[in-house]
Parts: structure tokens; sequence; C-alpha cells
């Protein structure tokens, strides 16, 4: 089993190397880095490229590590016994796989991706130590212990609003996804848009770099940002020369709505466009 | 060399344990990358070793350190291996037994000549394949530890392209925890001040009690808690104007993140050092000034006190009565200071200024000595290191 990346996704050398390193160990790995880098995508590609199932659990601030293993319903079984239900006999009735579990019983390895660990409490990764490690649970209710058949392969993402406890990272790989370079960026562009315009492609690069230089924007735009704003380019059947526009009274390029995400933002860029512009003016 | 690596990686204190260490060797032993180069395996030790963000650029800095002189410069063909250093290593890692098996295998030079010649036959055999001398068990070299420390002989020609090693780009300098600071990565920080407690109205339905409860009674019987919150208390104390105009973006940073992740912060404007009377609005600081005494009194001791600035002054302003640059105190600054730090108990001072140049600055001497060695500098690892302090 070997992640080479796949048509859709562009992976670097680097990512390989640690998807791999985690398939082989029957390690999770934890994957950081800007938002829109495509920490989420990964997985997905991942479970693609290996035609893996993928079993996908978002956590929230309100998750817990319970619940990616399993719940017990008390309350409906509560009901049920005042109802005199046959099932309530039968506790199993009662109890609801979590994430980890349909993981675990999966008959081929499946990848399993937690995907924004950092927005559950502190101490949720603390709790899924054992059950990543060992790769098992036991289940109180039933007195049963549910044993992975095939280790998956668990992808964590996460977006750093939290630290990781480092008994948690210790037994993982990661990796730091950083903002892909002018070069690989093309190369995303072409997986995703095939057949755009090659020029449209360089002057919408040359702005999308230029904005995330500004100093002090406060949201930098992200690669899905950008793919997003070709796209909307591309179906206005935007000519480049708009792009190169250096007209004062149009400084902003079309459709930033998609790449500038605040007012302080827009208010910033037109600024120093402006500014630019006027001394590109004057050195004319 | 990997033990050494390890080490280095350990001195430059990066969090690495043995664990991490074991599992680097595992995934080398289970050939996670089949055609081993020194990029395959920077790669690889990085995502085993490293677990943070912010120690991608120490660990290529120990990386380029420690592995110096290993990888192929471009054009070269790959199979000439610098016997200089060869031996070096030889010398410096071999035990004498050891040593002494390469002396009745004919010495050194021999021992070099057997190796171009084995290398000349595995050209000749493997036309452009990589190999690993040692590995295969019939090679002289692997007895002697040449294995997959990363000694890379041969390899498919192309594959390394890039004259800069990829460890030596260092693209990750501004990610590292002593540079750069944002106000998301001082939130971030921030977060370590943290104290969560159930305090307060009983808003929330309390579950799994209910349940019990229910259960127990035989009736459905409800049970309230109150919402979970933060409750630690902070007090901010921040120099401004004079020499901390040149800081002015960081503290605002510092200001920004802390109003959204503190609940209960209060802050108060000070210059240089704290005397009878701080202010909250710099505009109106002379008519619209506030005790310290007030503040002193209006607080409880379970606040926690940070003041922030560069500590930069004539000694006098702390030490001597009289000694404000802008009017007459009668009670020196040190005085102020341990009244403050006597009320509270958990109290640090975060300092823009580099840690390294504390030491010849006599007045920062002063203020670490009264807050007794409390004093970080106004980076994400001090205050990181910050927030541990206050949550003793």
């Amino acid at each position: 089993m070997k992640f080479e990346g796949t048509s859709s996704y562009i992976a670097t050398e680097d990512l390989k190397v640690a998807v791999n390193a985690a398939i082989t160990l029957e390690r999770p790995i934890i994957v950081k880095g800007e938002p829109g880098t495509g920490k989420t995508m990964l997985a997905h590609e991942v479970a693609k490229s290996l035609d893996a199932e993928i079993i996908t659990w978002h956590i929230k601030s309100t998750t817990k590590a319970q619940q990616g293993l399993y719940e017990y319903d008390a309350v409906t079984r509560l009901r049920d016994s005042q109802l005199g239900d046959e099932k309530v006999k039968d506790i199993k009735n009662y109890i609801s796989k979590g994430k980890l579990w349909n993981a675990f019983e999966s008959d081929k390895r499946p990848v399993l991706l937690i995907d924004e660990i950092d927005k559950a409490d502190i101490e949720f990764p603390n709790d899924l130590l054992l059950e990543l490690d060992k790769m098992e649970f036991f289940v109180y209710e039933t007195g049963e212990t549910i044993k992975a058949q095939n280790r998956p392969i668990v992808i964590i993402t996460s977006n750093n609003e939290k630290e990781l406890p480092d008994a948690f990272l210790r037994r993982c790989f990661f990796h730091y996804i950083k903002f892909p370079d002018p070069n690989t960026m093309e190369e995303i562009v072409e997986v995703h848009y095939p057949d755009i315009k090659k020029d449209l492609i360089q002057e919408a690069f040359k702005i999308f770099y230029d904005i995330r230089e500004v100093p002090g924007i406060k949201k930098k735009p992200s690669t899905s940002e950008l793919i997003d704003w070709l796209k909307l380019l591309m179906t206005d059947d935007v000519d480049a020369k708009i792009l190169r526009e250096k007209d004062p009274k149009k400084l902003i390029p079309p459709l930033h709505g998609a790449l500038l995400k605040n007012e302080q933002d827009v208010h910033l860029f037109e600024r120093l466009a402006f500014i630019s512009r006027r001394e590109n003016e004057n050195v004319e | 060399m990997f033990i050494n690596f390890f080490f280095d990686l350990k001195q430059a204190s990066l969090p690495v344990s043995l664990k991490e260490y074991l599992m680097l060797m595992e995934a080398m032993n289970k050939r996670v990358v089949d055609s081993f180069n020194v990029n395959d395996f920077y790669y690889l030790s990085r995502s085993a070793l490293v677990k943070d963000e912010r120690y991608l650029d120490k660990f290529d800095r120990v990386f380029g350190h420690s592995f110096k002189g290993l990888e192929n410069p471009e054009g070269e063909t790959t199979k000439e291996i610098p016997e200089e250093w060869l031996k070096l290593m030889g010398q410096k890692y071999l035990t004498d037994e050891e040593k002494k098996m390469i002396e009745s295998l004919g010495g050194w030079d021999k021992l070099m000549e057997t190796l171009k010649q084995r290398l000349e036959e595995q050209k000749k055999r493997h036309q452009g394949g990589s190999k690993w001398i040692g590995t295969g068990g019939t090679s002289p070299f692997g007895a002697y530890g040449y294995n997959p420390e990363g000694i890379r002989i041969g390899q498919k020609e192309g594959k390394n392209k890039k004259a800069v090693k990829v460890w030596d780009k260092r693209e990750f300098s501004n990610l590292d925890g002593d540079v750069e600071l944002g106000t998301r990565n001082i939130k971030i920080a921030l977060r370590r001040l943290r104290k969560f407690a159930r305090e307060g109205a009983e808003t929330e339905l309390d579950l799994d009690n209910t349940i019990k409860s229910t259960a127990h009674k035989g009736y459905i019987d409800v049970k309230m808690m109150p919402e979970r919150r933060n409750k630690i208390k902070v007090l901010l104390f921040f120099d401004v104007g004079g020499s901390m105009d040149a800081h002015v973006k960081i503290c605002e940073e510092l200001f920004s993140a802390a109003r959204t992740e503190f609940k209960h912060m209060e802050y108060f404007y000070y210059h240089n050092c704290l005397y009878d009377a701080v202010w909250k609005d710099n505009k109106r600081r002379y008519n619209d000034n506030i005790k310290t005494w007030d503040v002193l009194h209006t607080y409880p001791s379970d606040y926690k006190v940070i003041f922030v600035g560069d500590a930069e002054m004539s000694p006098y302003e702390i030490t001597y009565p009289g000694g404000s640059v802008e009017f007459w105190n009668e009670e020196s600054g040190e005085t102020w200071l341990t009244r403050m730090l006597n009320v509270y108990e958990n109290a640090i001072w975060l300092n823009p200024i580099p840690e390294r140049y504390w030491d010849r600055i006599a007045s920062t001497s002063i203020i670490k000595q009264i807050f007794s060695d409390r004093m970080f500098p106004l980076t994400i690892e001090g205050i990181d290191q910050a927030m541990r302090e206050l949550n003793k």
C-alpha cells in the first residue's frame, strides 16, 4: 500500500513520505497547515488512491472521545422498559456504534479521518490515546472487546487552536503542509481546471501572490480560495487583459470577494494598490 | 551516527523522545521509502521526530549541522565517496575491535580499494540502480556500521536536481517560536492560561446526573449545572510612550489577543515604572488617572498580573523616591512594585527586548530581581513560559 498522489491532488514529496510512513507503520498521522491547503482533502485522496473506504469523524467543541467508540442510549431503554418492549432485554439494541467502531469492523483497511481534532476539549486526544495505539477498546455494557480487524489508516487534521498533548503527539507522525510555491500551485490549478487559459493563470497568480505578500493583511487567501476565484474568473469569462488593468479606478481585482474575506483587508488593499499604482505612474 | 543526530536534537532542546526515535528506526527498517536518499530520510525523520511546526526550523538547522557533507553535490557522479570523510567517520565511531577487523582486512587503504571495486561491480550490474552498501550482508562494510546511516552510494540520475539541500532552505523559518508573533499565535500561547470551572447560575442540563438520579429515584428528576467557563482573571499593565514606541505593534497584538482570550481582563497603562497612579486612556492620563491603591483594593488577589514593558530606564526611576521622569513621586517605583507583588501572588513581566540584552541594562536586572526572575521575553516561547508560570 503506497500513496502516490492522485490525478486530482498534488502531493509534494515530503507529504508522500510522511503519509507512507504512517501507512506502513500503522500509526496515525497529524496534518497541520494554513486553512485551505488541503488537509481534509488529503484523507479523501488517500482513500481514493488506495481504493479504501473513508470514514470521517468531524470534531466539534462538544465532541467526546466516547462518542467515537460507542454510545449507550439509556433514555430510550428506560422508555422501552416502561412500554414493555421486547427489545429492552438485549442491551445491544441500545448501543450505537461510533466512527472508531465502524472503522475497526471494516473488512478492508479503511481510512479514518479525524477532522479538526483541536476543536474538541483539551483532554480529548488523551482519551483516545490507548484506543488509537492498541486499536481496540472495551465495551463496558456488553463486556466485549472490540479489536480492529485491519488497523485503519488514521489521518488527523488540526488547525492549531489548541495544543495537542505530548503523549499523543509522540505516537503520531506529523506533517505541516506549507503554502505551495508558484510551481506547485500551477500544478494544482492544472489538476482542477485543465483548460484554463495560460495568460489568465499568469495574471491571476501575480495578483494572488501579491495579495498574500501585502503587509498587515488579516487573512491571507489560501489555495482553495484561489481555486474558487479562478473558477469565478472562468465562468465570467474575464479576460486576462482586465487583470492587467492599470486604471486607478479599477484598483481591486475583479471578483475579489473570493480572495479577500473581510472589509479591513479590502480597504487595506485598496490603499496599497492605490499607492503602488501612483508610484508606477510617476515612474512612467 | 543516528544516535548522535538524536542527541544533537535533544541538545538543541527539541522535544524528541525515545519513542519517536524508535519509530523512525522502525520506519527505516520497514523501508518506508524504498529508494533511500538523503532527502527522503530528511522528510521521514522530520515527520517522525518533529510534532509542532514551531520546531521545524530548528530541526532543519540541526539536520543541516549533523549531516553536513552527506549529500551529493550537484553534477558529481554519486559513486565517489570522500575517502577522508569515511576514514574520519570510522575513527570516530568504530570500536577498537572493529578497527582491528579492518586491519585484518588489509587496513584502510585496502578497504577503500575494495569499496571502489565493489562500486564498479555494482555499477555494471545495476544500471542506475541504488543500493546501500552494507545492507546486503555480503559487503564487508556492513560490519562496520555503515548501513542505513546515510552513505548513499549510487542513485538514479536526475533525482536530486536541487543544488540547495531541502533542509538548508529553511522554509519554515518564520514559524519558529522565537521569531514571529501574530495575534493568532499569541492567542494560542495565552490559552495555556486556562482554568475551566463550573460556576454561577445552573443553566445547563446535566444529562448524566439526570439519568442517574432518575434511575435511582424511579421518576424523572432533572438536574442542572452551571456552564463551563474560563475563570482566569487577568490584570494587564502596559508601559506606554518613550522607549516603548518601538514595540507598539507587538503590544497591540498582545492586547487584542488577551482581550478575546480572557473574559475577566482589566488593563492599565503606566510609564516606565509603576508609581502611585495608572490610567486607562492615554489621552486623558493627567486628568483621569486611577490610584494604584484603588487597583490593589478593587481586584482580589486571585487575579493574575501581567506587566508589559521594556524595563529600560534610569535605575533611579525604580529605586528612589522622586526618580520619575514625569512628576515627583513620593514613594519609589520599587515600593509600588513590591506592594503589587505582595497582593498578587501570580505576577510576571513580559519584556519586548530580546533576552540576551537584559543583563546589560541595569534597570532590567533590578526589575527582574524584584519579580524574582519572573521576567519573560515577549515572544511566543516567552508567553508560553509566562503562562505556565502564572498557572502555578
